[in-house]
């Protein structure tokens, strides 16, 4: 939503006779969105394909500084949107993570692209990230393969929208409006596989479970497709014992904690949750109150 | 057949295929063999003689291009390793296929950069995916992936994270659709198994290093890097993966005195996105929207060379019908119409990179969307068209063009196919040359900056394998489409483009010409497609086997595609009624090979010319790193 002069005009506060048509009134949250929103420097950072997309996305037919994204800067130090054009190559992601850090907040992510969002046609490939969102939170998604220009003109303002959302009241949901260190993600390392290194953990525990010969833990084989038949027909009768062994399996794979420099970080984000949750009901009780009183 | 000792030069010189091979044989008769698999041609070369053999073929017979070495990995078919090099005359004419065998296991084949220097990198590549090594190679390391990646991705019995099948369709996903995705089986995308004494610390001081011990081109990188050594002034200078003027992912490390480059070494590997692999999962079919992914900017002339080469295999069984006219007709006005969109680009580029930035380019965009309009109309899709097929098209051209988009400043609403095209053609394309030339040929900056720098000779064009402008601008008069014609190229008038002098500007003006040799080829293609409307592009009127069998062979396709000569090797395994899988599936790309001589180009000129130069090769990461 934009900020629309008249509309901010008409307002109940009382204002003086004299001062009528010169004053606006608009909330902190929303003026500064406002800004931000109209002002979102994307990185000029092309992957593969799509960037081509992008590039044509940036030149005249379409020209998306008619909505906000100026002019592509190449510094991620001046951008506030990185738009990751393409595929995610294991080798790539670790200056993209790099460069992603470097980004002042506040920062958005958007994937471009099937592959960036998930892989697309090259996710079985032994040196694909399937996905961004793997390693850097994403905000707006943007299929296609490429997406047309349209497609990603759309996705830019979807996250325009996004931002018309947020608010400087609502840490919760705006990471860098809160009080808490920016975290930078950690960068991961290339060793015979991609390492990222909040799996560190993990890996020391697979590594010596392979060292004693036993079955890798973290990888799961999946019933065949007659199991699977079979398994559907049991689901039904004790109902979701199935499912039910499926994720907590998948739960004991949570981030390591102790002693790691990620805990700190998973604290802070749980105690906002926290808080965030709290004022929720809180509002939420408000207005039903409100609501009975009606 | 022609006795060695009877046969001066120049006789040898200009000897047939078949001739050529005798005289090898006879020269060699313990080295050579004939390839006597059914569907395979060319030379076998043992190993131990395979550089002498080389040197005969180049100095003697006269085959001074090394188009294309790769490997094969033939596990369960003879369980052995084999380069094939396919060697051309820059004079014309056909390959000279030649093949050099090794155990899989601790594979070693003498090494060919001293012959091509042009091998450089594909040797890499081979040591990189195939782990076999090259003796003699000066400088052999990874080259797609990083050091210290496990294992050697490509050979058959390496198996990726994500593995399902040998190959596609999937059982289930098709026919019965019980789909379940590999990677739920797998979750944290894992096929290694690592040392328990793992140290990240470790692996992340190597990568860094490695990259300028790899520079290798006699500076001492130790004392450069040296923050005491104030007594030099030489400096190492990384530019990439991230920087706005490499075209994409592509990195490049130089050792500069001053400003002036003394060494460069290209790192690549960024968009490494293992369209081999994949490619020989896929089924044949299957392959064609992945082509579109390689050089993205002009995705017909892709398609044009795969389906070339898998049309020549399937030419060896007993059902195949070669395309029409009518479908060879609009397979040759696409790839022009993206040779258009390709050069435009380039130029457009390229002058960013030497200063003009972007407002060239946005002039250049413009025609291009209009090409592209078109492509969507007829294809689907603007970039990846994914249109033709192994002896046909996706689909005829449509009666008429009718905007897809519904942008305001769209200046096409519907139009008729035929008119729009004549338009196209005789109006918009010529006056946007026109224009850019009107701007640039004569532009006092533009001639200050781009001649004389980044200068190629053409002994070392040809030499270091380069192909497309690059080569044409150094001298040597070699195209594709008429060194060794293919489609319906011979009978169309064109000339091939060729300057002098070697330089960045020479490149540009090479272009130009192309643009307007392309712009002549499309006027001859407008009346061939009116005499031919209504006619069916498949030869028995209906469209081809959706999954076709291909039998037992090789075959080498190679189109003139924008960045220069795109060459597929693919190579079925035949069985009963023929494979629906390519065995291997490997793409020469220009964009890559294209670099080798990048070092030799760059040194002696300023920082500042590096990007220019690069601009002037041409690339595309998409098919730089495949
Ligand atoms: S989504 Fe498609 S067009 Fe985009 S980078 Fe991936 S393959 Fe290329």
């Amino acid at each position: 939503m934009d900020l629309n002069l008249q509309e901010l005009e008409r307002t109940e506060f009382p204002v003086p006779a004299e001062l009528e048509n010169n004053i606006a009134i608009t909330s902190l949250s929303q003026l500064y969105n406002w800004g931000r929103r109209n002002s979102m420097w994307p990185m000029l950072f092309g992957l593969a394909c799509c960037a081509i997309e992008m590039i044509a996305t940036a030149s005249s037919r379409f020209d998306f500084s008619r909505f906000g994204f100026e002019v592509m800067r190449a510094t991620p130090r001046q951008a506030d949107l990185m738009i990751v054009s393409g595929t995610v190559t294991k080798k790539m992601v670790v200056p993209i993570v790099r460069l992603y850090n470097q980004m002042p907040e506040p920062k958005y992510v958007l994937a471009m692209g099937a592959c960036a969002s998930g892989g697309g046609p090259f996710k079985e490939g032994y040196n694909v990230v399937s996905g961004i969102d793997k390693y850097l939170p994403v905000d707006v998604y943007v299929p296609g393969c490429p997406p047309t220009p349209q497609a990603l003109l759309f996705g830019m303002i979807a996250l325009q929208r996004k931002i018309d959302g947020q608010s400087i009241a609502n840490g919760d949901d705006v990471p860098w409006y809160g009080i808490g260190p920016a975290e930078p993600t950690p960068v991961p390392v290339l060793g015979p596989d991609i390492i990222d290194p909040r799996q560190m953990d993990m890996i020391r525990r697979q590594a010596e479970a392979a060292a004693e010969d036993m079955a890798m833990v973290g990888q799961r084989e999946l019933p065949s497709a007659t199991q699977l038949v079979a398994a559907k027909v049991a689901t039904a009768e004790t109902t979701g014992a199935a499912s039910a062994a499926i994720s907590d399996d998948a739960l004991s794979f949570v981030l390591p904690t102790g002693g790691n420099p990620w805990t700190e970080a998973e604290e802070i984000r749980e105690k906002r949750r926290l808080r965030a949750l709290a004022r929720k009901a809180v509002r939420a009780s408000r207005r039903s109150a409100e609501a009975e009183e009606e | 057949m022609v006795s060695p000792a009877l046969a001066p030069d120049d006789v040898v010189n200009a000897l047939s295929i078949e001739d050529s091979i005798a005289y090898l044989k006879s020269k060699h008769p313990d080295a050579v063999a004939d390839d006597e698999r059914e569907g395979y041609s060319g030379v076998l070369v043992q190993a131990s003689k395979l550089v002498e053999v080389a040197r005969a073929i180049r100095d003697d017979l006269g085959f001074d291009y090394l188009s294309s070495a790769t490997a094969v990995d033939y596990l369960g078919a003879g369980d052995h390793m084999e380069m094939v090099y396919h060697a051309y005359r820059t004079s014309g004419g056909g390959a000279l296929v030649f093949k050099a065998q090794t155990e899989r296991e601790d594979p070693e084949i003498p090494s060919l950069v001293r012959v091509w220097r042009g091998a450089d990198f594909q040797e890499r590549e081979a040591w990189d995916l195939y782990g076999i090594k090259f003796p003699g190679h000066p400088n052999l390391r990874r080259i797609l992936m990083w050091e210290g990646f496990h294992g050697h991705p490509m050979r058959k019995d390496w198996r990726e994270a994500y593995y399902e099948e040998e190959q596609k369709p999937f059982d289930n996903r098709w026919p019965g659709g019980h789909a379940h995705r590999s990677e739920e089986k797998n979750v944290f995308g894992k096929n290694v198994t690592y040392p328990p004494d793992i140290d990240l610390n470790r692996l992340m001081d190597t990568s860094e290093s490695e990259v300028y011990a790899s520079l290798g081109l006699g500076v001492d990188v130790e004392r450069i890097l040296d923050k005491d050594g104030f007594e030099t002034n030489e400096l190492v200078v990384n530019m990439g993966p991230h920087h706005p003027s490499t075209h994409g992912v592509f990195r490049m490390v130089l050792t500069v005195d001053g400003e002036t480059v003394t060494s460069l070494e290209p790192v690549m590997g960024y968009l490494h996105r293992n369209h081999e692999k994949i490619g020989e999962r896929n089924t044949y079919l299957h392959n064609i929207p992945f082509t579109d992914r390689l050089d993205y900017i002009s995705s017909m002339g892709n398609n044009h060379g795969y389906v070339l080469a898998v049309e020549q295999l399937m030419s060896l069984g007993r059902k195949y019908n070669p395309p029409t006219y009518r479908c060879e007709a609009i397979r040759v006005m696409m790839v022009e119409l993206s040779r258009i969109v390709n050069h435009l680009w380039a130029i457009g580029f390229w002058l960013n990179d030497i200063g003009a930035f972007f407002t060239p380019v946005l002039y250049f965009i413009q025609e291009r969307e209009r090409i592209l309009d078109f492509f969507e109309a007829v294809a689907g899709s603007r970039m990846m068209c994914n249109y033709m097929r192994f002896g046909g098209l996706f689909g005829d051209l449509p009666e008429r063009i009718k905007s897809v988009s519904n942008l305001t400043n769209d200046r096409i609403r519907d139009y008729n196919t035929m008119q729009f095209l004549t338009e196209m053609v005789n109006e918009r394309i010529p006056r946007t040359i026109d224009e850019l030339e009107q701007l640039l040929t004569q532009n006092e900056i533009l001639l200050e900056r781009s001649i004389g720098v980044g200068i190629l000779s053409g002994d070392d064009a040809i030499n270091y394998s380069a192909a497309g402008p690059l080569l044409r601008g150094s001298g040597v008069a070699y195209d594709v489409r008429r060194a060794d014609p293919y489609s319906i190229y011979p009978e169309l008038d064109f000339d091939v483009a060729v300057e002098q002098d070697g330089d960045m500007y020479a490149r540009y003006r090479v272009r130009v010409t192309e643009l307007r040799e392309s712009v002549r080829i499309l006027k001859q293609i407008l009346p061939r497609l009116e005499a031919t409307e209504g006619e069916s592009i498949w030869a028995d009127g209906k469209p081809g086997a959706y999954a076709p069998r291909v039998p037992f062979g090789e075959a080498y396709g190679r189109v003139e595609n924008g960045k220069g000569e795109l060459g597929y090797y693919v190579v079925s395994a035949g069985g009963r009624g023929g494979s629906s899988n390519p065995w291997r599936y490997h793409v020469r790309a220009p964009s890559f090979i294209n670099l080798t001589p990048m070092g030799l180009m760059s040194s002696g000129y300023k920082v500042a010319d590096i990007v220019g130069i690069l601009g002037s090769i041409d690339i595309v990461l998409g098919e730089t790193d495949r």
